[in-house]
């Protein structure tokens, strides 16, 4: 069903939408832990505008922009960044993510930050990747 | 055989709200839920987090290890997923 062409007016929209779609899902993730949001809320955003672009232009489209090989590292590079900041505190003498010696200004502030843009990358990673898998099966 | 079915789901039902009966009050402020670290939550968490987001600084923070879980059960989901669904099948 989503190998068919659709109309003009949702390729337009989708083509208009998907911009703003993800700017709002990485404002989403860079400013979780300042306001409501996060990692996980803003990934999901930033996933579904590419399951967006899937339903206006197909998946061939969206492949071709974001290659399955590139999914599959951003899926492990989340979980591999925050698992990473933990064992840098470590190497900095402290528990696992204990992000209070990290060498920042605000290191706590600074360790969740980034611990939300790898939850990002792997949440947006994950739904492409399962949306993916469930619409081209078999 | 119907009935039999109704009345132990009537009863079960009835035994469960019974249980809710004495249950504290909706964000009751004494109740025990409330008591234990919610406080420290609220009081100290800016100073100690520099987070104003209370909810990020429960859920990165103090809860981090729990977080690591999280993000790792959902990349377990996705490798699943791959595994079953992507690629071509061998015939039997």
């Amino acid at each position: 069903m989503l190998e068919e062409q659709q109309s003009v007016i949702v390729k337009t929209v989708a083509r208009l939408l998907v911009p703003f779609i993800q700017l709002f899902g990485l404002y989403v993730i860079i400013h979780g832990h300042a306001s409501p949001g996060g990692g996980f809320q803003g990934g999901v955003i930033l996933g579904s505008s590419f399951i967006l672009l899937s339903i206006a232009y197909g998946i061939d489209e969206v492949k071709r922009r974001l290659p399955l090989a590139a999914l599959t590292v951003f899926t492990s590079l989340g979980v591999f960044l925050y698992a990473g900041i933990g064992m840098i505190c470590v190497l900095w003498g402290a528990n696992v993510l204990d992000y209070g010696v990290l060498p920042f200004e605000q290191p706590r502030s600074m360790g969740m930050l980034g611990i939300e843009i790898g939850v990002g990358i792997t949440v947006m990673a994950v739904i492409v990747s399962i949306f993916h898998d469930l619409i081209t099966f078999e | 055989m119907k009935f039999v079915h109704l009345i132990a789901t009537g009863v079960t039902g009835l035994l469960l709200v019974f249980g809710t009966v004495d249950m504290p009050e909706f964000g009751d402020p004494a109740s025990p839920a409330s008591r234990h670290v919610s406080p420290r939550y609220i009081e100290e968490s800016l100073a100690e987090t520099e987070v104003p987001n209370m909810v990020t600084a429960v859920l990165a923070d103090y809860r981090s290890y729990d977080t690591l879980g999280e993000t790792t059960v959902i990349f377990t989901a996705a490798l699943a997923c791959l595994l079953i669904l992507r690629g071509k099948r061998k015939e039997d």
